[in-house]
């Protein structure tokens, strides 16, 4: 167990062998080196490594929180926290018989709205195309932002879903989390509102402390008392 | 090489240089990842007397739009060094010699950065030389790759650099102002430790084959020691003190 997680930098060899190289991690002659700094993970086929810091690449599937920055007449572009601009076409929200002089655009999404979007197709070569024809997808009507690092979003998901779990438990907020780093919490009391930013905002802050999750238990449960 | 100061001995019998270092010895690196808040990554230098603050951007919407590759992203750097840096005052403008800078960093850099990973993107380094005293170029570098590593921009290795030279006809680690003023010989040295690659090497002087083989071997040396303090500023980031 002790050599399977490693502190790792852009450079170091995170083993050699007849691994997989997964996740930021290239493959150099015999030896597996990471392209990043992270947490080494090595499997029984396949090596990996989490990364600590960087920006949002879009992924297939991943569900982002996006902000329309504006529209043509066919579709529109937001801004999903990455150094691409998401792509949503027309057809995704009016229909097969969407038609370019009958639908204005402007009447299903403004510019500035947020809304939860699945990255459709993304192959580099063009921007990240999204989509927004599925359940929970869709503009965003209520809820507060808050902004993380990408790469501490699954610190905030946790194992299985642990840590989000436990946050909305605790403050009875509904969380709404992007890979890119973009979060949503709507929640019916203030108090819980401003309770689970505080410990989204926390988790962002100390992502990499090991007892992270009695620490925000222990945040959490305080005030659970109070109230 | 310019003019020499008949009364500053570069080399003693015993082996000191006029700053009291060892043949071999470089001098006092510091460095520091993070810093500046609102660029995505950071790094301060502190090499001898040099002080090097460098901040990058990126990958993101390259302006002008001309300038885009849809095969592979860019690397743009720039090399500034502050007014107040030198002894008298510096025109601020980019001089000829911070645009040969700027470039030569760039294709140091360019074969550690994984650029095709993001088409169409820019990545920004901007580099202010605060205070400089011989071989910012090197520190330069060094801040650089370190800066990118904060950033976490993929790359396939850190770049550590540092010159060597030849002084009073012997081959020395890590050329000072002086020794660059009054010596025979400067050969900056970028080197990517675990690849075992050569990224930047450039040679002002004259060298014996000989000569030129004890400089890279005396250069590639001094690097792994450079590099040894980048990886210590990264871990000291982002792994605390349990860093192993």
């Amino acid at each position: 167990m002790d050599n399977k997680r490693k502190y790792v930098i852009p450079g170091d060899v995170v083993t050699t062998g007849p691994f997989r190289p997964e996740q930021n991690v290239i493959l150099e002659g015999e030896k597996i080196i990471s392209t990043t700094i992270g947490i080494s993970e090595i499997y029984e086929d396949s090596v990996r490594v989490i990364p600590l810091t960087g920006k949002y690449i879009p992924k297939i599937n991943d569900l982002v929180i996006g902000k329309v920055i504006s529209h043509t007449s066919l579709s529109w572009e937001l801004d999903i926290n990455s150094c691409y601009v998401g792509f949503l076409p027309a057809q995704d929200v009016f229909g097969r018989d969407f038609s370019a002089h009958a639908d204005e655009l402007s009447s299903k999404l403004k510019t500035g709205d947020l809304v939860a979007a699945r990255i459709a197709n993304f192959d580099r070569t063009r921007d990240p195309l999204v989509t927004i024809s599925d359940r929970d997808l869709g503009a965003i009507d209520s809820g507060d932002l808050v902004k993380i690092s990408p790469s501490k979003v699954p610190r905030l998901i946790g194992k299985r879903g642990s840590m989000i779990q436990m946050i909305e438990m605790a403050t009875n907020a509904a969380v709404t989390i992007g890979q890119n780093g973009w979060v949503v919490v709507s929640c019916e009391t203030p108090e819980g509102l401003l309770k689970a930013k505080k410990a989204i905002e926390m988790i962002n802050a100390k992502a990499h402390v090991a007892n992270l999750t009695d620490q925000v238990k222990e945040m959490l449960e305080i005030k659970d008392d109070e109230s | 090489m310019g003019g020499r100061d008949a009364t500053m001995v570069l080399l003693d019998e015993n082996g000191i240089r006029c700053d009291g270092r060892k043949v071999d010895e470089t001098r006092r690196i510091m460095i520091k990842a993070g810093g500046l808040k609102n660029a995505d990554g950071s790094a301060y230098i502190e090499f001898g007397d040099n002080k090097i603050l460098v901040g990058v951007f990126g990958p993101r919407d390259v302006h002008p739009k001309h300038m885009s590759n849809t095969d592979t992203g860019i690397l743009r750097v720039r090399y500034h060094m502050e007014p107040f840096s030198v002894g008298e005052r510096k025109n601020p403008a980019p001089s000829r010699r911070e645009i040969e800078i700027s470039k030569v960093i760039k294709e140091a850099l360019e074969p550690a950065v994984m650029l095709e990973k993001f088409p169409r993107t820019a990545v920004d380094v901007f580099i202010e030389v605060l205070q400089a005293d011989g071989g910012t170029r090197c520190a330069a570098l060094t801040a650089a790759s370190v800066a990118l590593a904060d950033a976490g921009i993929p790359m396939r290795d850190m770049v550590a650099a540092v010159a060597a030279g030849k002084v009073a006809d012997t081959v020395i680690l890590d050329v000072n102002n002086e020794e660059d003023q009054a010596g025979q010989a400067d050969m900056p040295i970028g080197y990517m430790p675990s690849l075992d690659k050569i990224t930047l090497l450039q040679l002002d002087g004259v060298l014996t084959p000989e000569e030129y083989k004890k400089c890279v071997d005396v250069g590639v040396k001094g690097c792994k020691v450079v590099y040894e303090l980048q990886k210590k500023a990264l871990k000291d980031k982002y792994f605390g003190n349990g860093g192993d």
